[in-house]
């Protein structure tokens, strides 16, 4: 009965926080979308590229959230803004999932209907754009979900350098040893996260190729 | 109306070479000539370099060493692109593009060529009929077509644009016996209307006396033997003989050409 009463009065703040937290993650995701998908098109056709990238995408998958915030505060420019240093981490942990979900979708692409194009005098990028991606959508909206749910997650952690988002509720209930606060913060974090995953994961069905 | 043969071919392969990256040489000095109108099978058993040799043809492939031209042109100094739109091209695995309905699978290269829609689906129409198939099946996709109609819908994709020359990579290998049979009908009547020349693989003796008009027999990267089907059955050739004795009995009635 607490909570029902707690988030009543302060659903205006909810709001506003939830609306920030979407904000970092829908920023971050694109920008993972735009940097990922071309560095998963290049290591999947260029297979020198395949260890560099997918490798540094790992290598950063394993520093730890608060850590990374960490390292790029003195970062010029990024380091000036909370929110700025927020989004660049985040699209650096989603880029992972996106360059690898791009990368195992178009080498999954039949290489019959590879080679069918090629011999049928397709260019590279006829090629890319009408067979390979339409082929592979499926598979790095698949990148793009696990990104999304993960963001939403660790954007709750930007709050600890004053990046805004649900995380304030949840540091400062941790602070205030306040469950309610607590739960204002995670409940409507994994509401998002339980919807971006559904919403994507029926869009992914919807564009799953024949 | 007979092939008229004219003195020159419209494929040539002149010393060709072949070598993988680690050195292996999957085809050596290749000298083949097919002329305009026929249909020249490669005939082999698999790592022979038959479709090695086909992959040439619209440069999947480049040589290694030697040249092979096209319509008298060596395929080294022409553009790649519009090479392969003039080649018409089927594959055992036929390569239907699975999220493309079958008009455009058939009518893609005619689509980034220009075409106008309305001629596009004029088009597909008429090559659908052309194959055999009916015209409702325009709005299917591969995954709702039998591996027949989908081999049908390939060989109607290959012919979109009209080309000149096809390549054939045993487009029947994967049927039944009885779907196999009535294309291998269908194939020579269409090849009939049509005239165009057929370069095709096959690594099965019957199909090949059946649809060539010349049998060029590989083994290990060379080229053994060409003869036209009857000749092929009397050669005298160790490799030939033995193909013609694993084949067994019959062979005479499917050999049709080539007495002439």
């Amino acid at each position: 009965m607490n909570v029902i009463h707690f988030f009543a009065q302060h659903h205006q703040e909810i709001l506003e926080l939830t609306l920030e937290h979407l904000w970092l993650v829908g920023i971050s995701t694109l920008l993972a979308v735009l940097i990922g998908i071309p560095l998963g098109i290049l290591s999947a056709h260029w297979p020198v590229w395949n260890k560099p990238v997918l490798g540094t995408a790992n290598i950063v998958q394993t520093i730890p959230s608060l850590a990374l915030f960490g390292f790029l505060l003195p970062v010029p420019w990024i380091g000036a803004r909370a929110d700025r240093l927020a989004i660049l981490a985040l699209t650096l942990y989603a880029l992972l999932p996106v360059i690898r979900n791009t990368y195992t979708g178009i080498r999954g692409v039949d290489p019959a209907v590879v080679e069918a194009g090629r011999g049928m005098g397709l260019t590279g990028r006829q090629l890319l754009f009408q067979v390979e991606l339409p082929m592979a959508v499926s598979v790095i909206l698949s990148g793009i979900r696990v990104a999304v749910v993960v963001s939403v997650g660790l954007a709750t952690i930007a709050a600890a350098i004053g990046a805004g988002g649900l995380g304030e509720f949840i540091f400062r209930g941790l602070a205030m040893v306040n469950n309610q606060l607590i739960l204002a913060g995670a409940i409507p974090a994994a509401v998002l996260a339980l919807s971006a995953d559904f919403g994507l994961g029926w869009l992914e069905r919807r564009l799953q190729p024949r | 109306m007979e092939p008229t043969p004219t003195n020159s071919p419209v494929i040539e392969f002149r010393d060709v070479v072949y070598l993988l990256p680690d050195g292996q040489t999957l085809l050596r000095d290749l000298n083949l000539q097919v002329q305009r109108g026929e249909t020249l099978v490669l005939l082999g058993r698999s790592g022979s370099g038959k479709t090695t040799t086909l992959k040439l043809v619209n440069r999947l492939l480049s040589p290694s060493c030697g040249e092979v031209r096209v319509n008298g042109a060596p395929t080294a100094d022409s553009d790649v692109i519009r090479l392969r739109r003039s080649i018409g091209y089927v594959i055992q695995d036929v390569g239907l593009f699975p999220h493309f309905t079958v008009e455009r699978n058939i009518g893609l290269v005619p689509r980034i060529e220009g075409w106008p829609a309305d001629r596009i689906h004029l088009r597909v129409e008429e090559l659908l009929r052309m194959v055999g198939l009916d015209e409702k099946i325009a709005s299917r996709y591969p995954h709702q077509l039998s591996g027949g109609q989908r081999q049908r819908v390939g060989v109607a994709r290959a012919l979109a644009a009209d080309p000149s020359i096809l390549l054939m990579d045993e487009p029947f290998g994967a049927l039944d016996a009885l779907t196999r049979d009535q294309l291998q009908r269908e194939f020579l009547s269409l090849q009939q209307r049509l005239n165009k020349t057929v370069v095709f693989v096959t690594h099965d003796l019957r199909e090949a006396l059946r649809l060539g008009s010349r049998i060029a027999l590989m083994e290990s990267g060379q080229l053994v033997t060409v003869l036209p089907p009857q000749e092929f059955l009397r050669s005298t050739d160790p490799l030939a003989a033995a193909y013609v004795q694993a084949f067994g009995e019959g062979l005479n009635s499917v050999a049709t050409r080539g007495t002439e």
